[in-house]
């Protein structure tokens, strides 16, 4: 028999607040197999981790409980205090008390009595908890960057410079992403390609670097430390190596296409060269565009090219990686104009985006850096620039501000002015944000140097003037109405993750917050890694930043990387399957399974084996075993069985009258679910405290029995949920999941019984909101249900 | 003690009523101006609507009862389908009429038309106009 200690957090007022410490410590101290029970104000705290070290020494604890925030706030914390202490770290287990209990239910009775559940539901999964040790693997020590704007490039230097090989792979043709687009940067004004082609070149030139431009990743597979990438890369058709740059394939070239470096305000040929600085320094061919490969059609490039370096029987490779982590940096995209209409986006030529604006005024630009107007190439002389196109109006477009287009239109106007001395910008604003150093100082200088009209006031729409367009607006400082007629109109438009983030998030399982950009595992302290481990973030895909906070975050990503490789083996989660050689045969189904191929059979022993590298833990097989051979380490079928049972009393007598409080049962997987149901309480979203959660890596590891118990004794619903099919970290385990509950209801169903008592629902950790309501509605439904019969339950099989 | 725009108290029973009746909250509104910009007959109020909402907020909705603004509302629906935050300003404007109306304050007097020009107005303008500025 274990004697275990438990340890219950205040957390100053957060648990104090809403539950009884001082009584749910002094009720747990009672419980079975309880030799030590105390509560603390901040056991996260030094003197809150001794507490627990001293207690473990001298009372000879062989198991803690901390009932306290969220597992995945402090479980590192704790156990590594129970591990100094010279206890296994997996005889540790958290009460969520926090995040689940008092930061949700405002009763303090209901609080305290529900604490009291949790506590005693984890002490009896800690029974029966196992010594487990991390099982170690050697790690690689490539890294792959995604995308090669100033992010990656960035991420790639630091990271070559340190001796370790990385795979840059860039979608687009060239790298510099959207930073070798624009004119200068503000506030500085240097000029962006001055400061960013040294570094693109050294990219060219590091030996540690291997670049992949024209290629997109296609598959990561494994773990951190240990992932095997697959890259896609287009066909080049001409040899960088052997191609001198001559430019006499464009000459021959007889397409035209709209140029994508010049924000289409020009036209390229169908091979072509981005801009003469590009990186790598080769002639692209658009087979999209051209007129064929079959030199019938066309085939003009290849007579033209002296040195042979076109060949047209090149195929898409895929190219065959390992890596150790992975840094993503895959950046921005413009909001769509044509999303706001009454701005003019196609009706009007003259109305262009921000980048489109860089362009414009770039000295080799499309209009020689000229300000023309691209309708009719007259000169401009009044401008206009719409901040918040498109950003901060949740009703319609995005609700998010990005960050950065106060501070470009004050360059750009400026620029403008300097160009144009005798011209009149017009910025439409709504609040001038300007955070950042020497941000301030530089919009206060442009606006009185450069002598611009700031107008406080959303732009209601541009319509046709006399010759030009006009633009309708409200000073709100004035509060008049203020018409004006310009030449050329500047959206500055909002930022959006670059267009295929979301497929891309879906692919490789990284979490998408708000506003659709990639979120971050700790958006205060783990700013530049992901929940998926060995994934690493930097730059605009995590949300709008300007170009030095961008180069640091990835610097910083970088340096995360760097001190994971400085190890030569990274830990895994000892949490796998195990399996009973007692029980099992051999039969094979579960290697059948397995999604990770981690399950062999050993043929002369007839036993299933566990590989300990590849397994997840996921615990996908164990319902599909025959014998009940196979079970998760520290959540076997008897633990849960116990926890349902610590929750709902043993022997509980179900009140038959309207008095009933129904009790849910809820497994939760940990990747979607369990986070939306402490966002719910970080959110402070109030629901009532008739669940109980039972965390489990993937509800693919639940069986007919696990779900059936709970109701058999005497819960009155079981919620089930996963995380949404797709973006589960185990592939396939949600729509196996639901394949089988779907099997148990209709088995239900056809004992006569409600099998709207069994619910299953996809959860993502965004959907805090969600989870509240759903909870609170079905607690609902089980009132008007009443009591469940259980004896009935109890005769299906 | 409050002194210049704020009389009442921020949030006062008049404003409470005006949430009620147009199931508002004035508090979205950050003040870009787009219900004022689109406002087909902003220039013939003396308070324009942007400022209708900052009033509202201040709690200063006696000063709103008393303007033109309120009667001057068409109703075109402009400034709500152009809220970025989805504010229904007509609603709020609505709102205000109600609460005069209610308490016997209307814009015309039934009583005071010139009967014989009454002939020479379609009969729906004089039903709408009832309906909308008449206690």
């Amino acid at each position: 028999m274990k004697r275990i200690g438990v340890f219950v957090c205040h957390c100053g007022d957060n648990i104090a607040g809403n539950v009884d410490v001082e009584r749910v410590a002094k009720e747990i101290s009672k419980h079975d197999g309880v030799a030590h029970s105390v509560d603390y104000t901040f056991m996260c705290s030094d003197p809150g981790q001794k507490l627990i070290k001293d207690a473990i020494i001298e009372k000879k604890l062989d198991g803690v409980i901390i009932a306290s925030c969220s597992p995945t706030m402090h479980e590192g914390t704790f156990r590594k205090a129970t591990a100094s202490a010279g206890l296994n770290p997996y005889q540790c287990e958290i009460a969520n008390i926090r995040e689940q209990c008092s930061w949700v239910h405002f009763d303090k009775e209901k609080g305290t009595q529900k604490a009291i559940l949790i506590i005693k539901s984890m002490i009896e999964k800690l029974k029966m908890n196992e010594l487990l040790y991390p099982v170690s693997v050697s790690t690689n020590k490539n890294v792959l960057v995604i995308g090669a704007g100033i992010a990656g490039i960035q991420a790639a230097l630091d990271i070559g410079e340190a001796g370790h090989k990385v795979f840059l792979v860039e979608k687009k043709p060239y790298i510099g992403g959207h930073m070798i687009q624009l004119s200068v940067t503000f506030p500085t004004l240097d000029c962006s390609q001055c400061i960013l082609t040294p570094k693109m070149v050294q990219v060219n030139q590091d030996e540690n670097i291997e670049l992949f431009v024209n290629s997109e990743v296609e598959s990561i597979d494994g773990a951190v430390g240990n992932f095997k990438i697959k890259i896609k890369r287009t066909a080049q058709y001409i040899n960088p190596d052997i191609c001198t740059g001559c430019g006499d394939c464009v000459e021959a070239c007889p397409e035209l296409v709209p140029d994508e470096y010049e924000e289409g305000l020009s036209y390229r040929r169908a091979v072509y060269m981005s801009f003469p600085q590009v990186i790598p320094y080769t002639y692209t061919l658009d087979i999209d565009n051209c007129l064929g490969l079959n030199p019938i059609a066309c085939g003009k490039c290849k007579e033209a090219c002296k040195e042979n370096a076109i060949n047209y029987d090149l195929r898409d490779e895929i190219i065959e990686k390992s890596v150790g982590a992975v840094i993503v940096t895959t950046g921005y995209d413009q909001y769509p104009m044509e999303n706001i209409g009454e701005y003019g986006y196609g009706k009007y030529p003259d109305v262009v985006s921000g980048l489109q604006f860089e362009r414009l005024i770039f000295a080799i630009g499309p209009s020689g850096g000229k300000m023309l107007r691209p309708s009719d190439g007259k000169p401009v002389k009044k401008i206009a620039f719409i901040q918040c196109s498109g950003s901060r109006d949740p009703e319609r477009h995005l609700s998010h501000c990005s960050k950065i287009c106060c501070m470009y239109t004050a360059k750009q106007a400026k620029m403008f002015k300097t160009k144009v001395p005798d011209g009149q910008a017009y910025i439409y604003y709504i609040d001038v944000r300007a955070a950042g150093k020497d941000y301030e100082e530089f919009i206060q200088k442009a606006q009185s140097d450069q002598k611009l009209i700031y107008v406080r006031g959303k732009v209601s729409r541009i319509y046709k003037g006399n010759d030009k367009m006009a633009i309708s607006a409200f000073d709100t400082l004035s509060g008049k109405k203020m018409d004006v007629e310009v030449d050329m109109v500047v959206l500055a438009l909002g930022l959006v993750p670059s267009f295929g983030t979301a497929e891309f998030a879906r692919k490789f399982n990284l979490s998408v917050g708000t506003s659709d950009f990639l979120s971050e595992a700790h958006p205060k302290l783990r700013p530049v890694e992901s929940v998926n481990t060995g994934f690493f973030l930097a730059g605009t895909c995590l949300g709008p930043k300007d170009i030095p906070e961008t180069v640091a975050q990835a610097s910083g990503a970088a340096s995360k990387v760097l001190s994971l490789l400085a190890y030569d083996s990274v830990e895994k989660s000892p949490i796998i399957v195990k399996v009973d050689a007692e029980k099992c045969d051999g039969c094979g189904k579960c290697a059948e399974e397995c999604i990770f191929d981690a399950i062999t059979i050993d043929k002369i022993q007839n036993v299933a084996v566990i590989d300990e590298m590849k397994c997840k833990g996921c615990a996908y097989c164990v319902p599909e075993c025959p014998y009940d051979a196979l079970e998760q380490k520290n959540l076997s079928s008897q633990q849960i069985y116990n926890m349902i049972d610590a929750i709902l009393g043993k022997g509980n007598k179900v009140e038959k009258d309207k008095t009933h409080v129904p009790k849910i049962i809820c497994f939760l997987s940990e990747i979607g679910p369990y986070q939306a149901a402490d966002l719910a309480g970080t959110g402070r979203m109030e629901y009532r405290p008739n669940v109980f959660v039972i965390k489990v890596l993937s509800i693919s590891m639940l069986n007919k029995n696990h779900i059936l118990y709970a109701i058999k004794h005497g819960a009155d619903g079981v919620l089930i949920s996963g995380s949404h099919p797709g973006e589960s970290p185990y592939p396939g385990a949600s729509l196996k999941a639901k394949e089988r509950i779907d099997s148990i209801k209709s088995e239900i169903k056809s004992a006569g019984l409600n099998s709207d008592r069994i619910r299953l629902e996809w959860y993502a950790g965004r959907q805090a909101k969600g989870f509240a309501a759903y909870v609170d509605k079905f607690v609902e439904y089980l009132k008007m249900k009443g009591p469940v019969d259980s004896a009935k339950w109890r005769l299906l099989h | 003690m409050f002194r210049g725009i704020i009389k009442n108290g921020i949030r006062n029973e008049l404003l409470l009523k005006v949430e009620e009746i147009s199931g508002q909250n004035v508090f979205n509104c950050y003040q870009c101006g787009n219900c004022s910009s689109g406002c087909p007959v902003v220039e013939y109020m003396d308070i324009t609507p942007n400022q209708v909402l900052r009033l509202s907020q201040y709690g200063a909705s006696e000063e709103i009862l008393d303007s033109e603004t309120i009667w001057v509302c068409s109703t075109c629906l402009q400034c709500s389908s152009r809220c970025p935050k989805g504010i229904d300003v007509a609603r709020i404007m609505e709102a205000y009429r109600t609460i005069n109306l209610r308490s016997g304050i209307g814009k015309i007097n039934p009583r005071k038309i010139d009967v014989s020009a009454a002939n020479d107005i379609p009969p729906i303008l004089l039903v709408s106009a009832m309906r909308k500025l008449t206690g």
